[in-house]
């Protein structure tokens, strides 16, 4: 129970999924990599909360709904250090780390401007690498690196 | 999905040697009409003349009969047809696709929608495999071996794909480079890092004439108009390097010249009649080596 002495600036969920721990300056590219925009159900989120680890924080709470492990697994790219709780009748009943999937599919768009994802209806597709620490995103299709500090996030149609 | 050829990384070095053998045999016996109730279809979206004419040679000579067109502009591409229309279309016409296409990945993607082989004969700046193999059937050819080549590769090498592809392909074989490149055009660190990481021993320099005494392979290159965003960088470099005849007087007597051509200025007419030249043979290699790609994907050899 984490809900006593502790005044929420984001009102508590009875059941449903919480993300918290985004960098601020993350939260929109989360709401479009989870596809929230289209979510019908409760969501509710605070963004610039004072974080010691982060500086600033954003957190989201969805009511009712919970995601699959390679479904949240994709904030990994923007929100590396998210926390994932889920809540049933205001109880964090489970708390997630999210990991770097081995295969990013969509999500980002490639670097290189003459790749054919860039100019035909192809799904960009990606292996994941860490090089000296920095994750770099290798295209399947055309074979360049995308590094993670300049990465595009594709938006949904 | 069917065997194709996309990326020298697709073929281990067990199949490299294999389609070099199978080559060296359609050398010897040029017309074996294995597939003579085939139809291959080459697809070439963006100009080409040895790559396109040496593919079109080996179908023919395999007995194949041969499809395609050679310029996108009066196809239905030009209508906005999307690649994988085209792909999907052709690969229920065809038992194998050779495409180049400008865009990179572009063959990896149609390796992916279509139900034949393909053989990618060029994905803009990416890759060129069957440039790759025929350049390692006439090292061989010239060296007896593949092992321990010393190797100068000069000219374009930031946005040559022959030389990366090249590079990755003779490292199966404990091979010693010579990069000789202006500074604007260095090999990039990513296939320096490549190498490090094999421990394979590389120098890097930008004066040609003092480097050629120790060479095996001295490997020219052109620098691409085509891939150069910004003119004035390419009249820069444009002529860097032009090897003439007179710096070869140090060269080994078994040294070869390797081009994968066109060539404009950086050799020299003079160089032609030289033993040192070998790109005209190579160039014919290309035939053979199709051929042997050819027919390994088919499963004929």
């Amino acid at each position: 129970m984490e809900k006593i002495g502790k005044e929420l600036k984001v009102s508590a969920i009875k059941n449903g999924t919480v993300l918290d721990h985004i960098p601020a300056n993350q939260l929109f590219k989360v709401i479009n990599i989870l596809n929230l925009d289209n979510c019908p159900h409760q969501i509710t989120f605070g963004t610039n909360l004072d974080s010691k680890l982060l500086g600033k924080k954003a957190i989201i709470k969805i009511a009712d709904r919970y995601f699959e492990d390679d479904e949240i697994n994709r904030i990994a790219l923007v929100a590396p250090q998210a926390k994932i709780n889920i809540i049933r009748d205001f109880e964090v009943v489970e708390k997630k780390v999210i990991s770097i999937p081995e295969q990013i599919v969509g999500i980002v768009k490639c670097v290189n401007p003459k790749c054919i994802t860039n100019h035909q209806p192809v799904q960009t597709r990606f292996t994941t690498r860490y090089e000296h620490g920095h994750l770099k995103l290798d295209c399947h299709f055309c074979e360049k690196t995308t590094d993670s500090d300049n990465l595009t996030i594709l938006s949904k149609n | 999905m069917p065997k194709c050829l996309i990326s020298i990384h697709d073929f281990t070095k067990e199949e490299i040697l294999h389609v070099l053998d199978i080559a060296r045999e359609f050398e010897k016996n040029k017309s074996q009409t294995l597939l003579r109730d085939k139809v291959i279809a080459c697809i070439f979206f963006e100009p080409s003349t040895r790559t396109r004419l040496s593919f079109e040679t080996a179908s023919n000579r395999l007995g194949a009969r041969v499809i395609g067109f050679s310029d996108a502009g009066n196809t239905s591409i030009s209508k906005g047809e999307t690649l994988k229309d085209t792909i999907k279309m052709v690969s229920n016409y065809v038992d194998l696709i050779v495409m180049r296409h400008p865009l990179e990945g572009s063959a990896r993607y149609a390796s992916e929608v279509a139900s034949v082989p393909v053989i990618n004969a060029g994905d803009g700046a990416n890759q060129h495999p069957s440039q790759t193999l025929l350049d390692l059937y006439t090292i061989r050819q010239t060296q007896g071996r593949l092992e321990n080549i010393n190797i100068n590769m000069v000219g374009d090498l930031k946005y040559g794909r022959t030389v990366h592809s090249l590079l990755q392909a003779l490292s199966h074989f404990s091979p010693t480079f010579t990069f000789t490149a202006p500074d604007e055009l260095k090999m990039p660190q990513e296939y320096k890092d490549f190498l490090s990481r094999k421990q394979i021993p590389f120098t890097e320099t930008s004066e040609l004439e003092g480097n050629i005494s120790g060479n095996d392979i001295l490997y020219m290159t052109r620098v691409q108009q085509e891939r150069f965003t910004d003119p004035m960088e390419y009249e820069k470099v444009k002529n860097v390097y032009s090897l003439t005849a007179s710096m070869l007087k140090n060269a080994k007597p078994t040294m070869k010249i390797l081009h994968p051509l066109p060539r404009i200025n950086e050799i020299s007419q003079d160089v032609d009649d030289t033993p040192y030249a070998y790109y005209f043979k190579q160039a014919e290699n290309g035939v053979y080596v199709r051929m042997a790609i050819i027919a390994y994907l088919l499963g004929y050899k």
